[in-house]
């Protein structure tokens, strides 16, 4: 289905740190299309700085008390001009919103348990996959790291969804209530994969989905391949129309002995396998 | 009676003179689910060459100010690839396609043209003597009046499609070149290709591509661009495709008032994927309150007269 453009009305924009928010679009049809792992392009409307739209995961699907569906937030982290304008919005503001777009996440069910791991704003693709998870009743963890435990957003969401939280902090902070492991989320991602070493009879025993850092990514990757689970990616690139038209957000990808070949994340990805993607 | 928006182009009648520009619309296909490419006058296809290439390791892509720069490095699946899988669906999608021919040298250009003349669907063969992302070929041509002449007469020798060389706006005089092209048997001249600039990271003292060089695109080029294509129409009897930095119908209109008997839309692309039935509608619009019944009546009127005083 094509995407939609829509310009659509902030309905708030929830800071939860100096650098972070939660941007809430009113798109209710954008919302309803959304799969876990598709992304929207966006700007504020009718600028032309920024010129171009920036990608962001789809972070929630809103909806109102009905249950009706009525749009989709992002996860905002303040890194450049077009993030800090964002983070500026206020609600009754416009953005330009293009989507849904991208390959989504690949869905598994019991007795495959899913290990979501994101680091920083890499938590913004796995509220969406928590809740469908949650509704598939698939035993899920989610593996959460920040820089301080002020950065773990959202924790009372998954919990509520019967989500395992396994936390880290760099500075070895606790959060409210919550015991935070000192380092990075793939030290408890590596102790849990040595425990579920696959026996004969569960070949696959677990899903790894993993959004975050580059070098985050890498490690994930390839630690998902060294104890044989398989793994999900989702991939960030500077991009610049977000439909397959200009080449920009390539990545290396190999499939068998086959020399890599740079293709675009914005229409074979966000999400990958980490098997194939090529780290360099 | 609806406006007449067809324009002619040597030998070509497009039903209207938007077209899609080279390495801002993937090969056509990608944009296919957002626009029905037949509603277009034409499409060019991303740069291609004999081969495929891997083009430049990102980042590619730097914003800057009302524009971007880029190093994409011509990533393709070279031409005998191009027309196997893409050729057929733009056919069967109804586009006119022109496809953008790049080389690294000149027997290159030759053989490419060679190859697409054999095709089935494409209308014109755009020569890209003026990519400022590789090293080798391209630019080398289009920054030489000996080199494009060269290459121009060589390709028209060997293809009977219209062949339009894409000129590059990085040289002191691109009338000249235009003037060299159409010595050489040029159908038509687009113009510009993008402007060869670069962009530094101050906190980390590095550059934002990694190619460090690229092309700026995006309405920050539009004046100059509007400027060179003035240039080259009072110089050269051959149409010209205009473009750099169209965003909307004023825009287009602005660059046919130049000179342009078409235009290209690029960068806007990636801003808006529905830009192409707003600039239509535009045209139409304009159309109407001037009330001109032909869009080539438009072309090259641009009126020098000094403006009125504006008081504010």
């Amino acid at each position: 289905m094509p995407p939609l453009d829509i310009d659509a009305t902030v309905m708030a924009n929830a800071r939860l740190s100096r650098d972070y928010s939660v941007l809430s679009l009113a798109a209710p049809e954008v919302g309803r299309r959304t799969a876990p792992g598709q992304f929207v392009m966006v700007k504020p409307a009718g600028v032309t700085d920024p010129l171009l739209r920036r990608p962001f995961s789809v972070f929630e699907v809103l909806r109102n008390s009905d249950g009706e569906v009525t749009g989709v937030s992002i996860l905002n982290k303040r890194a450049g001009r077009s993030t800090n304008k964002l983070y500026e919005l206020e609600p009754g503001d416009v953005v330009s919103c293009l989507g849904p777009l991208g390959v989504p996440f690949r869905a598994v069910a019991a007795p495959v348990e899913a290990w979501m791991v994101a680091g920083g704003v890499g938590l913004a693709p796995f509220a969406t996959l928590a809740e469908s998870l949650a509704a598939s009743k698939t035993p899920s963890t989610l593996f959460y790291g920040a820089r301080t435990a002020a950065e773990l957003f959202h924790l009372e969401f998954f919990e509520q969804l019967g989500i395992k939280l396994v936390l880290t902090t760099e500075d070895g902070g606790h959060s409210v209530n919550r015991h935070c492991v000192k380092g990075r989320v793939t030290g408890p991602l590596e102790a849990a994969l040595k425990n579920a070493s696959p026996g004969d009879a569960a070949p696959s025993a677990v899903m790894v989905y993993a959004c975050g850092p580059e070098p985050m990514l890498e490690t994930v990757a390839k630690l998902a391949g060294r104890y044989n689970q398989p793994c999900q990616v989702s991939v960030e690139r500077v991009m610049g129309c977000g439909l397959g038209g200009c080449y920009s957000c390539v990545v290396p990808v190999k499939h068998g002995d086959e020399h890599a070949n740079l293709v675009r994340s914005c229409i074979s990805g966000p999400v990958f396998d980490g098997a194939e993607l090529v780290w360099d | 009676m609806a406006p007449d928006l067809s324009v002619t182009l040597g030998s070509m009648t497009l039903p209207n003179p938007l077209i899609a520009a080279s390495g801002c619309f993937g090969y056509g296909l990608e944009y296919e689910p957002v626009v029905d490419l037949s509603t277009l006058g034409g499409v060019v296809s991303k740069g291609l060459f004999m081969k495929e290439r891997q083009g430049h390791p990102p980042p590619r892509i730097v914003e800057t100010p009302a524009g971007m720069i880029n190093a994409i490095g011509l990533q393709g699946i070279g031409v005998h690839r191009f027309v196997k899988e893409k050729l057929p669906l733009l056919n069967k999608a109804g586009a006119r396609t022109f496809v953008n021919v790049c080389g690294t040298t000149l027997d290159e250009y030759v053989e490419v043209c060679k190859v697409l003349s054999q095709a089935d669907g494409v209308v014109a063969i755009e020569l890209n003597i003026s990519c400022p992302n590789i090293k080798e070929g391209g630019i080398q041509f289009g920054c030489s009046l000996t080199g494009t002449y060269d290459v121009v007469s060589a390709v028209k020798k060997a293809t009977h499609l219209p062949v339009i060389p894409k000129l590059t706006p990085n040289v002191t005089d691109v009338a000249s070149f235009a003037r060299a092209a159409e010595d050489a048997g040029a159908d038509a001249v687009s113009l510009v290709n993008t402007f060869l600039a670069m962009a530094i990271d101050v906190e980390t003292r590095r550059p934002k591509i990694s190619n460090v060089l690229g092309g700026l695109s995006g309405p920050a080029i539009r004046p100059i661009a509007v400027r060179m294509v003035w240039e080259c129409y009072q110089l050269v009897k051959i149409p010209i495709i205009g473009m750099g930095g169209i965003t909307d119908a004023r825009d287009a209109i602005e660059f046919m008032l130049a000179g342009a008997t078409a235009v290209q839309i690029g960068t806007q692309n990636f801003v808006d994927p529905f830009v192409w039935s707003k600039v239509l509608a535009g045209l139409t619009d304009y159309m109407t309150r001037h009330d001109v019944s032909k869009i080539s009546d438009l072309i090259g009127t641009f009126d020098p007269t000094p403006p009125k005083p504006v008081h504010a």
